[in-house]
């Protein structure tokens, strides 16, 4: 395989990866959104009034890139609210007022599953999407010709700063993966999976070699990943664990893989053993606004106030709020936002730990350049979008950015790189659909 | 809680890495060839320092002060880089009022008016130098070490006889003030790749080349060739004059074809050239190549090729 793709390295902050993962008190509403997830938004199945029970489904899938939507507490539903999701549109959120019972829904049942069109419908029914962050309803992965996969790739690379929920669930719940991993493998026959994590996530290797010595069919394998950001990109695992290069327009299963992250794997494997359905999230808390930054275990719907109270509050007024890591992550303006299906953790950061320098001008020192995994020239992309050439953009290659924002971070002038490719690729993408209308 | 946070779009952490930062990482650099510099040369070379230092400083300050620029781009810390590395590629008995001349001519002509920082065609220490060459005839003689008897001469490579190669090493002959301590250059070299703030390609291929082509066209002696390649200027230009962002190419393959060029000029201009120092002009055309450069070694995008 050729030498390893380019990235940077981050400070790592992984302040959580020692103290135990606490389970927070029942909160006592919870606010659900229909729309946790890439896709049409979930119909709503029930209205104000209604009792609900851990487990109870409130929202159906609208379509085949959808996702089920259930209640994460019992209680009553007391209101539908609109709810303002971070990339600015609207949708339903149910507000239920929690009973501080926890009562499961009666009847959860594990699935049987023992064909491909048995494991679509678990997965669709088990609300599962993808929990990485992307929130990809994850049924729709699977809906592929199995004699086509080869690969099973599972993302335990997790390379942002902060954010260790995915180790917490290496760490706790091999048992999950290695029962998803079988029944995936029956259902579908994918008889190769492998795992890519981070080397310096020793103690996460470890447990997933136990796992991979365990599991006998499929034959799952380890792959150490180096410890540099950012390794969970799908290109860049695809790539890194398989030698296999994903072109433009394609998709990893255009190249024999099916990629899932290791958390979502897990909660497949959750549902299939019990019959319950994602109501909870494992989400890191941290950041120097945090009192005590420790992984949590939280009913789905939760707020993040809430959320930063079961860690001891904030000491200080926090500079940014954060859903996931610090190099991706989505800022939200205040701690009335809820626990997504999606959300990993939830960050806190300090006017200190958010400073950004000064935009000054680009010296040209060729730091994106060098730095960017895929060898595009940011700077470039950046003055073309400037002068909205969109045949240079196209030239430039701008729609295989990852967004992964390795050029911003190395910036001395902290130019706004990929932010620059983020509004490129939506200037091409609005071009597109002008042309398609 | 009720008040907002600030929304950004990711990512909102930073290396830290900042254009002052590695201007100052620079000028750390520079300080043995300097120190070197002043101790051959006495006390002199640091008036030429000083001179140049505050007129490239003033003139920028003064230019985005006239410009009515949106920003003051002193507190970045490149015009002192120019003005420092203008003064080393300076004799140190040069007149003060030229120092003044070529710092204008480096930070208003070469720099400012094409934009500023970032903008500039060429580098303007070097192309300040050129123009110093061609304008005064104070150039074309070399300062001589103050423990010499001779005050002035023509530097090593118009002179018959070469220094010894520990001379040249240690820079105690005739020549600009930072150009001639090679360890002292060499010490800053190293400073700059440790801090990353160069790569080995330029530097490396640069004085490789000059090296590989001296001996061959100066008669297959190991001696005369490694003569030739410390002295003229070669490691300050290779180090600190071709390695500048704006006007080299930023890619590995690109480095490489930068200095292999540099290299090649800078032997054909000195041995086939009516000039006998060659640096100078080598690194000169090559930025103005560079953007050519930059065309033919753009990197590969890697998910270009396959199918759709």
């Amino acid at each position: 395989m050729a030498s390893y793709l380019t990235g940077i390295i981050t400070p790592h902050r992984k302040h959580t990866k020692k103290s135990p993962t606490i389970r927070m008190d029942v909160p006592k509403t919870v606010t659900i959104p229909m729309e946790m997830h890439i896709g049409k938004p979930a119909i709503p199945t029930v209205k104000v009034g209604d009792l609900v029970k851990v487990g109870t489904k409130i929202g159906e899938a609208d379509g085949k890139i959808s996702s089920n939507i259930y209640s994460s507490v019992s209680g009553k539903v007391v209101k539908f609210v609109e709810y303002l999701l971070f990339n600015g549109f609207v949708t339903t959120a149910a507000v239920i007022e929690s009973d501080g019972e926890m009562t499961m829904e009666e009847g959860l049942t594990p699935p049987t599953v023992n064909t491909k069109e048995d494991l679509i419908e678990a997965i669709k029914a088990s609300g599962v999407v993808g929990l990485g962050g992307a929130g990809f309803p994850t049924q729709v992965k699977f809906d592929v010709d199995p004699e086509k996969v080869d690969y099973l790739i599972i993302n335990g690379a997790e390379c942002e700063p902060y954010v260790t929920s995915d180790t917490v669930t290496m760490l706790t719940r091999g048992d999950d993966m290695a029962y998803a991993l079988q029944t995936i493998n029956r259902a579908m026959g994918i008889s190769k999976a492998i795992i890519g994590v981070e080397s310096n996530n020793k103690k996460a290797v470890r447990a997933m070699q136990i796992l991979a010595d365990a599991v006998i069919w499929p034959d799952v394998n380890v792959k150490v990943l180096p410890p540099v950001y950012p390794q969970g990109g799908e290109k860049v695992l695809v790539y890194h664990t398989t030698g296999r290069k994903i072109h433009a327009n394609q998709l990893p299963i255009d190249v024999g893989c099916i990629v899932v992250n290791c958390t979502t794997l897990a909660a497949i494997g959750a549902y299939l053993k019990t019959g319950i359905p994602l109501v909870e999230k494992c989400v890191t808390v941290d950041g120097g606004a945090v009192k005590k930054p420790r992984n949590v275990m939280v009913p789905i719907g939760t707020s993040l106030e809430d959320l930063f109270n079961a860690c001891g509050g904030l000491t200080v007024e926090p500079a940014k709020i954060i859903y996931g890591g610090p190099m991706m992550g989505i800022t939200v303006p205040n701690t009335s936002a809820s626990v997504l299906k999606n959300t990993n953790a939830a960050l806190a950061l300090t006017a200190k730990e958010a400073k950004l320098p000064k935009t000054t001008a680009c010296i040209r020192c060729g730091s994106c350049v060098n730095t960017c995994p895929f060898g595009l020239a940011p700077i470039s992309i950046a003055e073309a979008y400037d002068r909205k050439d969109v045949d240079a953009l196209k030239a430039l290659h701008v729609t295989t950015c990852m967004e992964c924002g390795c050029c911003s971070f190395v910036c001395p002038a902290n130019r706004p790189l990929v932010q620059k490719n983020k509004l490129s690729k939506q200037l091409l993408k609005d071009i597109k659909e002008g042309e398609n209308k | 809680m009720s008040s907002l946070t600030k929304v950004a779009i990711s990512p909102h952490i930073h290396s830290g890495r900042s254009t002052s930062g590695i201007m100052l990482d620079v000028l750390i650099a520079l300080l043995p060839a300097t120190i070197a510099g002043t101790v051959i040369f006495g006390l002199k070379s640091l008036l030429v320092v000083a001179v140049c230092l505050i007129c490239c400083v003033g003139f920028e300050a003064l230019f985005n002060i006239i410009a009515k620029s949106k920003r003051q781009t002193v507190t970045d810390l490149s015009a002192a880089v120019t003005g420092l590395l203008l003064a080393l590629n300076l004799p140190a008995n040069i007149p003060l009022w030229q120092c003044a001349v070529g710092s204008l001519f480096a930070i208003i002509i070469v720099k400012c008016i094409f934009g500023g920082i970032g903008k500039n065609l060429v580098n303007p220490a070097i192309a300040a130098r050129v123009f110093m060459l061609v304008a005064f005839g104070s150039m074309a003689t070399a300062a001589f070490p103050v423990n010499a008897d001779a005050v002035s001469g023509a530097t090593p490579l118009a002179a018959e006889k070469m220094p010894s190669l520990l001379t040249l090493f240690l820079g105690n002959y005739g020549g600009a003030i930072g150009e001639t301590c090679t360890a002292a250059l060499l010490l800053g070299g190293l400073y700059l790749l440790i801090r990353r703030i160069i790569t080995w390609q330029i530097p490396v291929v640069f004085i490789a080349t000059v090296f590989a082509l001296s001996f061959l066209m100066k008669g297959f002696d190991v001696t005369t060739a490694l003569s030739l390649t410390m002295s003229g200027g070669v490691f300050i230009g290779a180090f600190f004059m071709a390695t500048d962002y704006t006007t080299s190419p930023p890619t590995a393959w690109g480095k490489v074809i930068f200095g292999f060029g540099a290299g090649l000029l800078t032997c054909l201009i000195r041995y086939y050239g009516t000039y006998p120092e060659g640096v100078s002009f080598a690194i000169l055309f090559m930025n103005i190549l560079n953007p050519y450069i930059i065309r033919w070694t753009r990197k590969k995008v890697f998910t270009e090729g396959g199918s759709k």
